[in-house]
């Protein structure tokens, strides 16, 4: 004989609706995530150069004159800070993502493993200003 | 009616809880099918004192204030997996959570998250045990092998390589901290992932090839955002969250490498 209770049952699905605001943790993940499109949009902003610079030279001087602009400078200055969050995050979340690295017999740590990542990318982006600098001065 | 021995002795040998001047407001989110259509907030003012866990004030409500409350729990010490619920938002194993962290303020108490909840603070984990049958939890050897050729033999080393994945206590708070599950109950998960992958990396086992059909699957790694809070959440620091992203590399890598292997070749490529 089946138990009454089983009469009873009413399994109670709760909404997912707004998931990511109930816990700071998931409002981090949907800023990270979101800037994604920063990076996405400076991508955008050096397409246009290009087409600028395949339109001749007029085209690619007017370019480079808007990019002087205060509106200009502001926006590059945030794109910058919302690369340099979307980097960070990115590597924050990299240990998670590798299979275990061991050196000397000894498991790479998370927090190593953000550092190097960081690192490469600090030596990068100073490797990348020099050379520009170099062919530019 | 007469309250069986067990708890009757139990009540005697508790601290008199009277005495106990401190309280805290305990909020739980109650859900009794018979009555509610949708789950409610109830508060308790529950006497406490600093070494008390959080299930602990849960098993003072259902002792002394509502003995109608449901939660799930057994060994108190975060070995079993049984008593994960969501502390203020936080997926929790109750025993391991304490009251005095909440002090004066309070806290709610509600099911974990992402699962349908079948009374009170016990969700229904049919799911979460479909799928724990489906990845084959067991060594599946390489080739069949008699009893009388002896036990398998493993080097610490072999051993390392899936030692933290067979720390799992089933306790699914992995699965309360993934927003793809709770979007889509049908990725495979955090947790599962974990042990899957736990198997898949023993030296002794030779089942890889039928686990990883699941690995690429509609329903498998790649429903994963790398959102990382199951490895954050994990009181047994799995980091499940890495099982599955490793998996991810494995599974483009068979999806791959099916093209550069020769056909019928025993490589675990994909299907």
């Amino acid at each position: 004989m089946k138990p009454r209770a089983i009469g009873k049952r009413r399994p109670y699905v709760r909404p997912m609706a707004g998931w990511w605001r109930k816990n700071p943790y998931f409002v981090e993940y949907m800023i990270h995530e979101g800037s994604a499109f920063f990076v996405a949009a400076y991508a955008l902003v050096l397409l246009v150069g290009l087409l600028r610079l395949s339109q001749g030279e007029a085209a690619w001087n007017g370019w480079l004159f808007a990019l002087h602009s205060p509106l200009s400078i502001a926006g590059h200055l945030l794109l910058l800070a919302a690369m340099l969050y979307h980097a960070w995050t990115w590597f924050n979340i990299m240990p998670i993502t590798l299979p275990p690295i061991f050196v000397a017999g000894k498991r790479l740590s998370a927090s190593a493993i953000t550092a190097g990542g960081v690192a490469a990318t600090v030596l990068a982006s100073v490797i990348l200003l020099l050379v520009v600098w170099r062919l530019t001065s | 009616m007469v309250l069986p021995a067990r708890r009757q002795n139990r009540k005697e040998s508790r601290p008199a809880m009277s005495e106990i001047e401190k309280t805290i407001p305990i909020e739980v989110l109650r859900y009794r099918p018979e009555q509610d259509t949708e789950p409610v907030l109830q508060t308790f003012q529950v006497p406490f004192t600093d070494d008390m866990s959080v299930l602990q004030g849960l098993q003072y409500i259902k002792d002394y204030l509502d003995g109608s409350l449901s939660f799930r729990w057994s060994c108190r010490m975060a070995i079993c997996g049984s008593c994960g619920m969501m502390v203020n938002g936080i997926p929790s194993l109750s025993c391991k959570t304490f009251l005095s962290d909440y002090y004066p303020a309070g806290l709610r108490i509600e099911a974990l998250a992402h699962f349908p909840i079948e009374r009170d603070l016990v969700i229904v984990m049919d799911d979460f045990i479909e799928k724990l049958e489906s990845i084959k939890p067991y060594i599946i050897p390489k080739t069949p092998r008699a009893l009388s050729e002896g036990e398998y033999l493993q080097t610490p080393a072999e051993r390392d390589v899936y030692e933290q994945f067979s720390s799992c206590i089933n306790c699914m708070l992995c699965y309360a901290a993934c927003p793809q599950y709770g979007l889509n109950s049908k990725f495979v998960g955090p947790g599962i992932m974990a042990l899957l992958h736990r198997y898949n990396m023993d030296s002794r086992d030779g089942g890889a090839e039928q686990r990883m059909e699941l690995v690429h699957s509609e329903d498998g790694v790649f429903n994963c955002t790398a959102v990382g809070y199951c490895s954050e959440v994990c009181p047994k620091h799995v980091d499940p969250g890495n099982a599955v992203n490793i998996n991810k590399t494995e599974s483009a890598k068979d999806y791959f490498l099916r093209f550069v292997m020769p056909k019928g070749s025993n490589s675990g490529a994909a299907k």
